[in-house]
């Protein structure tokens, strides 16, 4: 059973325009993976599209992560290729990962873990920390510690993140989790603004009306693909 | 290159901010050189003989002690996957790492080498070329361990497999390291070995790199 036959609209939102000229900022092409005997997906092709986002939902353990990790090139698979976008001089199209883990370091303080993040993603012009605190609600949360922050919190410095150091494909696992109502808007407002920018997102959640933003959306039901 | 710096920086930075992981391998490899001189006795003539041994295994034993943290926290805070997601290619970040790593435990170790010299009675003249050693081998034991470290980063009990695993890789160096002391000791020509471990430095500093992003990359599913 070829996956790509799993993809189904949205019917929330507007039929996705299929623009022959817009080319796929990150494709997976007949890709099989799996741990040891257990195949998680086999024969599964998926591109993401420019300003397009792809919702990934499923029951635990569905394979929603894996499927994620495997974009962002922290899993290798097992057959079929990964690749991505490059520009005129071969530079392959950036990504912003936002896993389970934040990547924040306790010693840290906020303002120096934003700039740890510019930093390790080459100067790539972004949003000020500051604004990007602002964005995520953590205004004047520079000089804290990140040991002092809440798990919600710290979600929201990650997402900042994705605004001091910005990359035209996002792949968020569960970017939902641990926030609160607002938190979950915030979210929504950055995924909206980054399809409106002509990025690409990928996101897991657990419930697909969790995934509120505006913008044009795939809906992948990750449980289906486990059949295949 | 402003990320490899950033890198740099930023472990120096978590290093100075938790200062026992700072000391730690000194005093383990102080703790080393002192039981051994209580084990063997105060018997000037045979401690003089095996102190070079005896802080070459001290090092050795502080290193692979310090290993463990090279990734593990990385991977478990989630760091380790924003480098290997990062635009920057992996094996610059790695050498990064390692150059922090080394900077704040081998270096401390071999500016301490006097002290356990001396606890050891090592004679005066080996002094240098003991230096000398550490200096060009220890790149190529951090190499070698780094690569062992990123395979057990997500092993259970990482730390003693990585033990396992790192000891008898570095036998090769330890054995030129002690070849070169020993000629010298013997009044004979120590010019090849200690160039074949200049060539063990060159070579593992550059292969170090990619073997260890590999092993990473291998770990990570």
């Amino acid at each position: 059973m070829n996956s790509s036959a799993l993809l189904v609209c949205d019917g929330k939102t507007q039929p996705m325009p299929i623009d022959p000229g817009s080319e796929p900022l990150l494709t997976l092409k007949a890709i099989r993976f799996g741990y040891g005997d257990w195949t998680l997906f086999r024969d599964l092709s998926i591109s993401l599209l420019p300003g397009h986002a792809l919702v990934l939902s499923g029951s635990n353990g569905s394979g929603k992560s894996s499927l994620l990790r495997l974009m962002a090139g922290l899993n290798e698979p097992d057959d079929g290729s990964v690749s991505r976008i490059a520009d005129a001089e071969g530079e392959r199209a950036a990504i912003s990962w936002l896993g389970h883990s934040l990547g924040l370091k306790n010693n840290f303080t906020v303002a120096e873990s934003l700039d740890f993040t510019r930093r390790l993603n080459g100067g790539r012009l972004g949003q000020s920390a500051d604004l990007a605190l602002n964005t995520v609600g953590l205004t004047g949360f520079g000089p804290v510690s990140i040991s002092e922050l809440s798990a919600g919190q710290r979600k929201r410095v990650a997402l900042a993140g994705l605004l001091v150091a910005p990359a035209p494909i996002w792949l968020l696992d569960e970017p939902h989790a641990n926030l609160d109502p607002a938190g979950h808007a915030v979210v929504d407002r950055l995924i909206t603004g980054q399809l409106r920018g002509g990025g690409a997102v990928a996101l897991s959640v657990h419930h697909p009306e969790l995934a509120a933003f505006d913008g044009p959306r795939e809906l992948l039901h990750v449980d289906l693909a486990l059949l295949s | 290159m402003s990320a490899l710096l950033a890198v740099v920086s930023r472990d120096l930075r978590l290093v100075l901010r938790r200062r026992m992981d700072l000391v730690q391998p000194l005093f383990f490899a102080i703790l080393v050189c002192l039981l051994t001189a209580l084990a063997i006795g105060p018997e000037p003539t045979l401690l003089a003989r095996v102190s070079a041994s005896v802080v070459w295994l001290a090092v050795v034993l502080a290193v692979l002690l310090a290993l463990d943290a090279l990734f593990r926290p990385d991977a478990e805070d989630g760091s380790l996957e924003q480098l290997m997601t990062a635009q920057t290619p992996l094996p610059l970040l790695v050498l990064g790492k390692v150059l922090a790593f080394w900077l704040v435990t081998v270096l401390p170790l071999i500016l301490a080498t006097p002290v356990f010299a001396m606890m050891l009675r090592l004679p005066t003249e080996t002094l240098p070329l003991l230096v000398a050693t550490l200096l060009l081998a220890s790149p190529t034991l951090v190499w070698i361990g780094a690569a062992c470290a990123a395979l057990t980063v997500h092993a259970r009990r990482g730390g003693s497999l990585l033990a396992l695993l790192l000891l008898p890789l570095a036998v090769p160096v330890l054995i030129l390291a002690m070849g070169c002391i020993g000629a010298h000791q013997q009044g004979l020509p120590f010019r090849e070995p200690l160039l074949l471990l200049l060539a063990g430095l060159v070579a593992s500093s550059t292969l170090g790199p990619f073997v260890c992003a590999a092993a990473l990359r291998i770990s990570s599913r």
